[in-house]
């Protein structure tokens, strides 16, 4: 999938508070990516994406935090992990999509409110979805 | 002999299908399912973020409470439990900091080092009593049944955890060789059905499951062997509208707890078939292996 993104880059944003965060909350060392995009690859959620895993962690890196933020791809990652067995440079990208994640949790934005799952959806969903479910998607 | 055992919550209400057939069977085996006293819920899912901490409380808690019992090893069922104990109990074992942090605000009275060994179930027949032993119990063998082994995430990833070669599992396999059943490669069987999506995008999970259900099927399975309740849901529930809006059949799912009991020769109520979907029973009665 391609979409053009016009974006600045400079030392200033690859140092900020974003970056620094990303990388402090996931333990992930984002300059190891030499952007071979496997994780793409091998993501069965990339479809569904509007920006691929393989550039979220260019843009996570480069400190573009609005343009991580106007895109929905951390909030359709399940977190299966596709990505980290498969990268050739050791890194983790459930990390970073967790890190980002919690960046807007934090902030008491929550994804999901339990209270918008149809009632009888909740009765139905089995424990380890609901609690997996708002484990990942509320603050 | 008995092994301590960690059901977890959903075992105890969706997917009694999986649980009850497993303990029921164990006994057979000779080895009793003797499930820990006081354990709360695991969490579900690891934190993935290096200071969230709190959420790594319930599954310590766990742990440290089974070795609290005096056992060394904790047998696990469902595959989201065993992912989340695993790499919790990992991380007791490797990081000093969090480990004394975790053990002082848990306060059980002792220093949990994260010496429990946790396994899966499939673990324990594959590596306590064997493919060829378990073969040789098999009362009713689960001869012409094509099934097509499904072990989704965590069973596998990270690699740190796997139950299994993280590409090219066996475990289901060889199970379903010694109980006699026929299994079915099929190149989705380690992708992710869409796991906790289901409560935000459930249209994403349907497309998951076809794509999951039609490789199967079309490799020839006749049923999906599993081991996860949200799998089991996120491929299950939505069967019914799916095939009327692509024209798949449905595709029976079982859990592997279910054909273990099966193939031993117990009594079929203990599986609980009236809470799977695809209704497995019909097809398990045309192979003779229910009446």
């Amino acid at each position: 999938m391609t979409r053009k993104v016009p974006v600045t880059i400079s030392p200033k944003r690859s140092r900020s508070e974003f970056a620094r965060r990303v990388k402090e909350l996931s333990g992930q060392n984002l300059q190891l990516c030499y952007q071979c995009g496997l994780c793409s690859g091998n993501c069965p959620a990339v479809t569904n994406m509007d920006i691929s895993p393989r550039r979220i962690i260019e843009l996570a890196r480069l400190g573009l935090e609005d343009e991580i933020a106007n895109s929905k791809t951390v909030w359709i990652c399940a977190s299966c992990l596709a990505c980290a067995v498969n990268c050739p440079r050791g890194l983790d990208l459930s990390k970073v999509m967790e890190a980002i994640r919690l960046l807007t949790l934090r902030k008491n934005i929550d994804h999901v409110r339990p209270e918008d799952i149809p009632l009888q959806e909740r009765c139905e969903l089995p424990q380890i979805a609901m609690v997996s479910g708002l484990r990942k998607f509320t603050g | 002999m008995s092994l301590a055992y960690y059901p977890g919550c959903t075992l105890k209400t969706r997917a009694r299908n999986l649980e009850e057939p497993a303990v029921a069977s164990m006994e057979a085996l000779g080895l009793k399912l003797d499930e820990v006293s006081g354990w709360n819920c695991c969490g579900a899912v690891y934190s993935l973020a290096d200071d969230d901490l709190i959420h790594r409380v319930a599954p310590v808690r766990n742990l440290t409470r089974v070795e609290k019992q005096g056992k060394m090893e904790l047998v696990t069922l469902c595959a989201f439990c065993l992912n989340t104990l695993k790499r919790a109990n990992l991380l007791m074992k490797e990081d000093v900091e969090k480990r004394d942090t975790l053990n002082t605000f848990i306060d059980e009275g002792i220093a949990y080092n994260g010496e429990v060994k946790v396994v899966h179930l499939l673990e324990v027949l594959r590596d306590e009593i064997g493919w060829e032993s378990l073969a040789q119990k098999v009362k009713l063998p689960l001869r012409e049944l094509k099934a097509a082994p499904y072990y989704g995430c965590t069973l596998l990833r990270p690699r740190e955890v796997a139950i299994d070669n993280v590409e090219a599992p066996s475990v289901l396999r060889e199970f379903l060789k010694a109980l006699g059943a026929t299994p079915i490669d099929f190149g989705e069987s380690t992708q992710c059905c869409g796991s906790y999506q289901i409560i935000s995008n459930p249209n994403d999970i349907s497309e998951y499951a076809r794509v999951i259900l039609s490789s199967a099927s079309s490799h020839g399975a006749e049923a999906l062997i599993l081991t996860c309740p949200l799998c089991d849901y996120n491929l299950g529930q939505g069967q019914k509208e799916l095939s009327k809006k692509s024209g798949l059949g449905e595709v029976p799912l079982l859990y592997f707890t279910q054909l273990l009991a099966l193939a031993l020769g117990l009594d079929p109520q203990v599986c609980h078939f009236e809470l799977n979907y695809g209704s497995p029973e019909s097809l398990l009665m045309a192979k003779g292996l229910l009446s």
